[in-house]
């Protein structure tokens, strides 16, 4: 069990304070892009997608659970927060021929992403409890085919219209006086978000819980003899990471106007996996800097066409061959204490 | 009723890809404790060794069905020589991760220079022996017509399957093989090259995917992208299935791609979606999977 995190964590205990000041300096960094003329849609994005990894990363990182199907979070709450706010009306079929109709009017921004939310937390439950009765690499490949059904779900129902996907989503006004529309206050809307869920994630690791967590990632069966619930704390760390993987899907719909099949497709959770692989595994900044890292190589690679697959998948070979801490891993262990 | 026959007939033969692939899966787990996420690519691989020795060096369906699972399981072989073999004694997931991103790589490649669209690969029209024509044509069986190519898959995946299991069950490499799984250090002190024995099994288990392709080539077309989306369902056949027996995934194979079958006659729309439902409902009254031990 614990040659996932033999070779690539520092045993030294966190060092939080530390961890704080990278936490300010990076957000201080991230406040003034607009004023230096970096391409805000490019930031916007990649902070959705950072979010996203440090929620995938909560569960491999710190519970030693590698789910190779979190795109299934990111395209729910995509589709769902997409829907509420161009169309509103939500309607399903409860019998052969018979449909339950809720007529809404399309939806603010904030009861958008409150719906993918929770939709995503539902969608957690669900799944989680199905995929964490197995264990280790069982549990990876329940996760993708679990993903693979939704994303024929979604192919095949007719509110994500399918191949097309959703498109020109209203951004609106948030709370009522926000307006998402203008980019640079749509960018500090991003970032306000992005940094709250990085906080609840640290939270959440420094906090007891976390540290149950850990103990299960290094040895299940000495957690289970100290009388922890196991089950129930793996299932707990699942809906929290699938939850703010849905934070996630729901911000990137303001940024991208799109919700699309490419969102649930496999292919995304690879793309998960990589960015937390090239930043590290169960490092606290490692996700941010890996989301970044394969963001901005796919916006200058993007003229490649199929090269960028291939150059993904020489890095994954890569990292798993020589580079099992990933970058802030290296950093890390250079410096001595955890990052 | 001629339709139903016709959804079986599929049915039984997309059982037999599955039954090939999950056996090459669990016999690569049993002695490498890897999920060979590069299965699915590797089966592509033997379909496209199938198309280049046909339209580059005129070699036909016949040699295609020996060579192309000995190439892909010889680079198969040099695979596990080069990467895989240092992963021994680490965590699972990098197994998975190490194949993933191979799997990326020649997918990647094929479709640069073959594009997502399909090669045709045509069904051999030889030995000619009186009326018969190679595999092509079929037999009016008076209830169906049995097209003879696929009636041919069907039977010889079969045969392949039982061969394997025969190979690992009752022979003395296959005991060797089992008991390496068990305890690789007390097999090599008995003198057993069990470094050798890993190289093989993963050049067998990446051979039977190979074997698929070129089965699957005439009926499927040849496509970068044909295994991707293959592999994903053999994972959760494997789940279903457990990986703890051989003839358990035999069986599992062939039978979920029956139901496969009859979920395209009955109820269409949930056909490709039937055995990750099925998948679900196991895990919730058998969480090891209907042979499998607990992991």
């Amino acid at each position: 069990m614990s040659a996932l995190t033999d070779d690539t964590l520092p045993a030294s205990p966190r060092a939080v304070r530390d961890e704080m000041i990278v936490f300010v300096v990076m957000a201080a960094l991230l406040a003034i892009v607009p004023a230096t003329g970096i391409y805000p849609f490019f930031v916007m994005q990649a902070l959705c997608f950072a979010l996203l990894a440090c929620a995938f990363n909560l569960l491999i990182g710190f519970g030693g659970l590698l789910s190779f199907g979190h795109a299934m979070f990111l395209g729910t709450a995509g589709y769902v927060t997409a829907h509420l706010l161009k169309v509103g009306q939500i309607s399903f079929p409860y019998w052969a021929g018979h449909w339950v109709v809720i007529p809404l009017p399309p939806l603010s921004p904030e009861l958008g992403i409150i719906g993918g939310v929770l939709v995503s937390a539902l969608l957690a439950l669900v799944t989680g409890y199905v995929s964490i009765r197995r264990q280790g690499i069982y549990f990876s490949m329940i996760t993708l085919a679990l993903s693979q059904l939704l994303y024929f779900i979604y192919l095949q129902a007719p509110f994500t219209h399918g191949e097309d996907g959703i498109q020109g989503i209203p951004q609106g006004m948030l709370f009522g006086f926000i307006d998402l529309s203008k980019p640079t206050i749509l960018y500090y809307v991003v970032l306000a978000v992005f940094l709250a869920g990085f906080l609840l994630i640290f939270r959440t690791i420094n906090s007891p819980f976390g540290e149950v967590l850990k103990s299960i990632r290094e040895n299940e069966p000495r957690a289970i003899s100290l009388g922890y619930k196991t089950d129930q704390y793996k299932l707990l760390a699942y809906i929290a990471s699938g939850t703010l993987a849905g934070l996630a899907g729901s911000l990137k719909v303001f940024v991208a106007q799109n919700a699309s099949l490419t969102d649930v497709h496999w292919t995304m959770s690879g793309e998960i996996v990589l960015m937390t692989l090239v930043g590290g595994l169960g490092t606290i900044f490692g996700p941010i800097v890996g989301a970044f890292i394969i963001i901005a190589m796919q916006q200058y690679l993007a003229g490649f066409g199929q090269w960028v697959t291939v150059i993904q998948g020489v890095i994954f070979v890569g990292c798993v061959l020589a580079f099992r801490r990933g970058i802030v891993g290296e950093v890390a262990n250079r410096v001595g204490h955890s990052l | 009723m001629q339709a139903l026959y016709a959804q079986l007939l599929v049915g039984l033969i997309n059982g037999s890809f599955y039954a090939l692939l999950s056996l090459g899966l669990a016999v690569i787990f049993g002695m490498l404790n890897i999920i060979n996420f590069a299965h699915g690519a590797l089966y592509m691989m033997g379909a496209f060794c199938a198309y280049f020795l046909l339209n580059l060096a005129g070699i036909g369906y016949w040699w295609a069905l020996i060579i192309a699972p000995i190439a892909v399981g010889v680079f198969g072989m040099i695979l596990e020589r080069t990467m895989l073999q240092w992963l021994a004694g680490l965590d699972h997931l990098y197994g998975l991760l190490l194949t993933f991103g191979i799997a990326l790589i020649v997918q990647g490649l094929f479709q640069n220079y073959f594009g997502s669209s399909g090669l045709p690969y045509a069904i051999p029209d030889y030995p000619q022996i009186g009326d018969w024509r190679g595999l092509q044509g079929g037999i009016n069986l008076g209830f169906m017509f049995l097209p003879i190519y696929r009636g041919w898959v069907v039977i010889f995946s079969l045969v392949v399957c039982l061969a394997t299991w025969f190979l690992i069950e009752k022979t003395r490499l296959g005991a060797y093989l089992r008991a390496a799984t068990e305890n690789p250090t007390l097999v090599r002190a008995f003198g057993i090259n069990v470094p050798r024995m890993i190289t093989l099994t993963y050049g067998l288990g990446v051979g039977l995917a190979a074997l698929a392709g070129v089965l699957s080539a005439p009926i499927n077309q040849v496509r970068p992208l044909m295994g991707a989306d293959l592999i994903i369902v053999v994972f959760a056949v494997v789940v279903i299935g457990g990986m703890g027996s051989i003839m358990g995934s035999i069986i599992t194979g062939f039978a979920l791609g029956v139901i496969e079958g009859l979920t395209k006659y009955f109820y269409p729309e949930a056909s490709n979606t039937v055995v990750f439902v099925l998948m679900v409902l196991v895990l919730l009254v058998k969480p090891t999977g209907l042979t499998g031990r607990a992991a």
